[in-house]
């Protein structure tokens, strides 16, 4: 029998750290692709007890579960503490999809006064504080490949992708952490 | 002596340290802060290499960027060898390995010297004319020639060992150039709280201030003025001040990109410090101040070395402390020369005789010449040079007529005037424009929001100047236009004058007017005679301003000369298209990060570990790392692949699918949409149960495929190829997006919330039964194409029965942490039974075997499903799918087209190549009429003979035909048989 | 690098973040079945491809991943307006000549 403790993140032990720059692999998160015309909207934000906004870039937080935006009726659900998310989608009847991709993406967290900087060397949006506040969450690239993109705090990040692209993300930031 | 030629109390280096370099071995030494350049300059060194195509000796022209002659390469170790290095941009450090290029055996005594000697043999439009000489003597003959003796530095013979990096930056303004424009726009845009990023080429900020001692700002010298503006904005939080630093090109929506050097003007750069850092900057606003280039004059015999721009001569002396000379002849038709020349005497230099070729001259400058008792000609030019390795002295001759004179010098200074540097403004789209009154090219009509300000903008009266800057700088983003910034008492140093083209013509004389490319003004008044009449012509011709400095000193001569010869006004001739980089940019800048392990990501299963401790070998398919094959000791390629299919059709086998594209298709207009999407029938699949789908494009053609099974009422598992999984959700999502927006279904790709690992055998059921919960697993309960959830090793899984092999088969899909443990769990089942691990090679053996086809293989993107055997797969009542009309088109329906048929070679030994022609008749004659391609070809173990599936004309037709495939050891022959080479009647999969 | 305003991020982002999906407002035949081989031909293989202002798809693939439409001059390379899918072709007055 497997544990859910079991579960092996292709990131485990990894950790790059610098002057201004920490990136390290988040926790295993449960996640969930959320799919939703406006109809569902408050029912599915109701479900998931979190608010599901409509505002481009927006982000919603409550306790260890959050709630990203990232097109005009999808919204990527993370919840850190393993909380069933497809069954609180499920008492939902309004039409919508949810997918469980909690194994699909793995997640980095990148921090520190060189957070920002470390990332424009992969990322073409203007992720100044005023283009990109706290809070501020969106799909982009780094590098060649696609990620989630989500600011936690004035210098913290967290960078979704999916599994097998996480060695190459990771390899960029320790390239682009070098770029003092 | 130590640097003879470096004045005491005079320049900025002044207790620099001094620094120790190599030029061609020989040991120098210069200041910090020098350039290569002036550091040899210092030490009485102006040749410093031979030219392109004449091999004639050469020094330096300018002191900045534009520098077309003193080209060297440096060598920081045997990997690091940089050539076409510009010495007057290099900065020296300790140690310092410089050499001179393009000569042989010694700068000195150049072999290649004889080019010169030979020149009418090069002269404009050689290599075109040689084109069209013999063939076979332009092969053997002159292209061997020409590479020995013409060429530039040598390219480094290693792979490049730096790194570079990448940034993306954002600003309200990004201002180009740091000079008293640059500076006064920076500071104004800073004021407004502007985010604003100002970059300089140069070491230093501060531009023409460097040598223009006569300009006064804010009550201070111009250049301390710089150095206290510089220090403010560098304090700012909202200011990136980047030096060393070239904008190389303008592009779509004021997107500029910056190089930065960090590396080469260091001794010891930090290991794994990158050399070159790229800026992608996007600004609200570009403010560009990248000032004006002097010119030289054209004259015969103007490029000896000692020859160089008057700007150039004030800088090395103003601000490196460095005469170019003890004995400095001028000659000019600018009064810019004359300020260099007062400069240079007030410092102690002799001036040999100021030359100028306009017939009037006045002003404080001549006055002040003439109180200095410097002999000053007016009306005159230099008419020749001689020195061999120096100019030693030169010929002068009234331009009225009349008797000549040799006055001697040991440097010879000129300037012919300004030309704006509108490089990048062009760049940006903008328009220029032709003052005719100055013979400039000006910005005219901007394409971008972009402000030209200073000598790039035609200003020439610093008061002016900084009024400008201050403006352009307010202007940004946001800003109300009320100006903070004050900049008061500005006094600069006024020029006139300037020529284009030659003062006088001589015939059968070298005057340079492009010293990079040899190109001389008899070449481009040939070029005229040829019946060249653009400068677009011309410059191809002649090959001007077609070099690495993409002629910055030399295009507005070669333009005038053009426009003279014509009798055309020069805008009328035209002017050649500014270009990207304005200076080289070295390819590991443009490639950044994206090199080595980074060059693409390398994408990798949970599973990829495992197989690695099991010594597989691995294949890449797209950006995955695939499994091909786990040999065994003592086993190669073949005998690894014939165990591995022979075990799974005896016992079993196992592999990872795990990178085969996943879609998850839900709602309650899911089969609605999936009827859309595929050629089959789904509305009735009922739940827990699979079919394989068959993808075309709307033209009829095979696009994917794949196993869906129906999870639920409104959800669907749709599998794709593992190469095909980013495009067909894009396909899908287009349609559902764009032409069935009404359907209520979403789609989300879970290729890889899967871990799937495929158990392929006669035995799958009894290795996977012991550790799968919730599922019945007999063939009652769980038939060949079904789908069922439960668990597996305690975790949620969606379990498969399905085969690609034509053995019961299931695919195990767990959530992908989970992949390994699950997938050590099942290796631990079937070891106990025989079982093997197999990859992609064994898994296309056993498909092959059963005439499964691989998109992509088998398919190319003109083969339909009747072509491939297919056409069962097509839904017969269904009123619309994609593709459904492209396949009645006419071409698609005609007789003859090629089908996938099995090929049996008459020697089952003989193993076909893969993509290798078929043809009818193989002793017709070349070329022959092809039928078709092989498109799999394999061994199979389990027949005991070859097996080969091909797309061959009227395929279908032609069973038991014999054919033959054309190889350069003979004509193989081949039967063309059924698809299927096992199980023909398909019982395996079902027992 | 172009910049694109999204009219559902209802930004201007980096091109990065976009692919281009070809021809606009061209609509696919509710009744394909009884399409002719000349109005096949017209539908899937012809495209107007002028030099000026085109309608053209674009996907914010790598943004919020939705299709929209974008009228740019193919001249100046500037993008005159973006809209939703499904929208009509929108007046660009004197940009649109
Ligand atoms: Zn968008």
């Amino acid at each position: 029998m497997v544990d859910a403790a079991a579960r092996i993140s292709p990131l485990d032990g990894r950790l790059f750290q610098d002057e201004g720059i920490l990136v390290e692999p988040a926790v295993p998160a449960v996640r969930l692709a959320l799919r939703a015309p406006s109809a569902a909207r408050a029912a599915l934000s109701k479900a998931l007890g979190i608010d599901l906004s409509q505002r481009p870039k927006a982000s919603a937080v409550h306790g260890a579960r959050a709630a990203l935006w990232l097109g005009p009726d999808e919204w990527l659900v993370i919840d850190e503490e393993g909380g069933d998310l497809m069954a609180a989608c499920g008492t939902v009847t309004a039409f919508h999809s949810a997918v469980d991709v909690s194994h699909r993406n793995t997640a980095l967290l990148v921090s520190g006064r060189r957070a920002a900087d470390v990332l424009s060397a992969g990322c073409p949006q203007d992720l100044s504080r005023g283009a990109f506040p706290v809070g501020a969450a969106s799909r982009t690239v780094f590098g060649k490949v696609e990620i989630v993109l989500w600011r936690t705090g004035e210098e913290a990040f967290r960078v979704e992708c999916w599994r097998s692209f996480s060695d190459y993300v990771f390899m960029l930031f320790e390239a682009a952490a070098r770029d003092a | 002596m130590q640097q003879p030629f470096r004045l005491a109390d005079v320049g900025r280096l002044g207790a620099a340290a001094p620094v120790n370099f190599t030029f061609d071995g020989k040991p120098f030494t210069g200041l910090t802060g020098d350039t290569l350049a002036s550091a040899l300059l210092a030490n009485g060194v102006h040749l410093v290499g031979r030219s392109f195509k004449y091999h004639r000796p050469r020094g330096i022209v300018s002191a900045g960027a534009e520098e077309p002659n003193a080209l060297v390469g440096i060598h920081r170790d045997a990997a690091r060898k940089t050539p076409n290095v510009r010495a007057t941009v290099q900065e020296v450090h300790a140690g310092l390995e410089a050499v001179s290029q393009n000569r042989w055996p010694s700068l000195a005594f150049d072999v290649g010297a004889l080019n010169d000697a030979a020149s009418p043999f090069f002269s404009a439009g050689f290599y075109y004319k040689t084109f069209m000489w013999p063939k076979a003597a332009w092969e053997r003959l002159y292209e061997p020639f020409i590479r020995r003796a013409a060429g530039l530095g040598v390219a480094p013979d290693q792979p490049d060992p730096d790194v570079y990096a990448n940034r993306f930056a954002h600003c309200d303004v990004l201002v180009i150039g740091a000079g008293a424009a640059g500076l006064a726009a920076a500071l104004a845009a800073a004021d407004t709280g502007a985010r604003v990023i100002l970059a300089d080429e140069q070491a230093e900020t501060g531009g023409a201030l460097r040598f223009e001692t006569g300009a006064a700002i804010d009550g201070r010298p111009g250049w301390d003025w710089a150095k206290a503006v510089t220090a403010d904005l560098a304090a700012r939080d909202n200011v990136r001040l980047l030096t060393r630093t070239t904008g190389f090109g303008y592009y779509a929506q004021n997107i500029v990109g910056l190089v930065e050097r960090l590396t080469d003007h260091l001794a010891k750069p930090a290991p794994e410090q990158p050399r070159e850092r790229l800026w992608q900057v996007r600004a609200k606003r570009v403010v560009l101040a990248t000032g004006a280039i002097e010119r030289h004059m054209v004259f015969a015999g103007n490029d000896r070395p000692g020859i160089m721009l008057a700007s150039a001569a004030r800088t090395y002396l103003n601000h490196f402390g460095v005469a170019v000379g003890r004995n400095v002849a001028v000659y000019t038709a600018d009064d810019s020369a004359w300020l260099a020349a007062l400069d240079l005497k007030r410092a102690g230099v002799g001036i040999a005789a100021i030359v100028d070729a306009r017939s009037e001259i006045r002003g404080a400058h001549v006055e002040e010449a003439r109180r200095l008792g410097i002999e000053c000609l007016e009306g005159h030019a230099v008419t020749a040079t001689a020195g061999r390795l120096r100019v030693s002295s030169i010929q002068v001759r009234p331009l009225a007529g009349g008797a000549g004179r040799v006055i001697p010098c040991d440097a010879l200074i000129t300037s012919s005037g300004w030309t704006p540097a509108v490089h990048l403004f062009s760049q940006s789209r903008g328009k220029l424009a032709f003052e005719a009154e100055t013979q400039r090219f000006l910005p005219g009509t901007s394409a971008q929001d972009v402000d030209c300000v200073g000598a790039c903008g035609g200003s020439i009266d610093l008061a002016q100047t900084i009024e400008q800057a201050l403006e352009a700088g307010t202007r940004a983003d946001g800003a109300q236009g009320r100006r903070a910034t004050i900049v008061k008492d500005v006094r600069g140093e006024v020029w006139s004058g300037g020529m284009l083209g030659t003062a006088e013509t001589g015939t059968g004389v070298k005057a340079f007017v492009d010293f990079q490319n040899d190109v001389t003004a008899k070449d481009i008044r040939q070029a005229v005679r040829e019946g060249m009449r653009s400068i677009e012509h011309v410059k191809r011709f002649t090959t001007t301003g077609m070099a690495t400095d993409q002629g910055k000193t030399s295009n507005m001569h070669g333009l005038a000369i053009a426009a003279e010869m014509l009798g055309k006004p020069i805008p009328e001739v035209g002017l050649t298209t500014f270009r990207a980089p304005y200076t080289p940019v070295t390819f590991g800048a443009l490639a950044g990060h994206s090199r080595g392990a980074l060059f693409e990501p390398v994408r990798r299963t949970p599973i990829h570990s495992w197989a690695q401790e099991k010594g597989a070998a691995f294949e890449d398919v797209g950006q995955w790392k695939r499994a091909w094959y786990f040999p065994e000791a003592g086993e190669d390629m073949h005998a690894a692949v014939a165990r591995e299919c022979r075990t799974v059709r005896e016992s079993a086998g196992i592999f990872d699918a795990s990178t085969l594209g996943k879609i998850e298709v839900v709602g309650p207009d899911a089969a609605r949409f999936m009827e859309l999407m595929y050629t089959n029938p789904w509305a009735k699949l009922g739940v827990g149960r699979c079919r394989y789908g068959v993808m075309l494009r709307e033209d009829g053609f095979i696009y994917d495929d794949g196993v869906v099974g129906r999870i639920a009422e409104d959800r669907f598992h749709v599998t794709t190829t593992t190469g095909g999984a980013p495009r067909v959700l894009n396909h899908m999502e287009d349609y559902l997006q764009t032409e069935f927006p009404d359907l209520r279904v979403f789609l989300t790709s879970t290729s890889e919330q899967w871990a799937v690992i495929a158990v392929q055998g006669p035995r799958s059921r009894d290795i996977i039964a012991p550790l799968v919960d919730g599922i019945d697993l007999s063939d009652a309960a769980m038939p060949h194409m079904s789908v069922r959830e439960g668990t597996v090793c305690g975790v949620p899984a969606r379990l498969f029965r399905m085969s690609f092999t034509g053995e019961r088969g299931f695919e195990i899909n767990v959530p992908a942490d989970y992949g390994r443990t699950v997938w050590e769990a099942v290796w631990a089942e079937g070891e106990k039974r025989g079982a093997c691990a197999y990859g992609t090679e064994t898994m296309h053996v056993l498909r092959a075997e059963k005439g499964f086809i691989i998109v992509g293989q088998e398919t190319d993107g003109t083969v339909t499903p009747q072509d491939a055997g297919l056409i069962w797969a097509i839904g017969k009542n269904k009123a619309d799918f994609v593709g459904m009309r492209g396949l009645r088109r006419a071409d698609l329906v005609a007789p003859g087209r090629k089908q996938l048929v099995g090929l049996r070679t008459k020697d089952p030994n003989t193993v076909l190549d893969e993509g290798a022609q078929i043809v009818a008749d193989p002793h017709q004659a070349v070329p022959m009429t092809m039928l078709g391609h092989v498109t799999s070809s394999y061994w199979s173990e389990n027949c005991g003979h070859s097996i080969a599936l091909a797309l061959v004309a009227g395929g279908h037709d032609r069973m038991g035909e014999t054919l033959y495939v054309p190889m350069p050891g003979g004509a193989i022959a081949v039967e063309v048989a059924s698809t299927v080479f096992f199980d023909e009647k398909g019982e395996r999969a079902n027992g | 690098m172009l910049l694109i305003h999204c009219p559902y991020c209802q930004e201007d982002r980096p091109e990065l973040e976009f692919r281009h999906a070809g021809e606009a407002h061209i609509a696919r035949p509710a009744d394909m079945a009884a399409l002719s081989d000349e109005d096949f031909e017209r539908f899937f293989f012809i495209r107007s491809n002028p030099k000026g202002v085109v309608f053209e798809r674009w996907r914010h693939m790598h943004g919020c991943a939705r299709f929209f439409n974008a009228a740019r001059d193919t001249v100046s390379d500037r993008f005159l307006k973006t809209y939703k899918a499904g929208e009509p072709k929108p007046d660009l007055g004197g940009e649109g000549r």
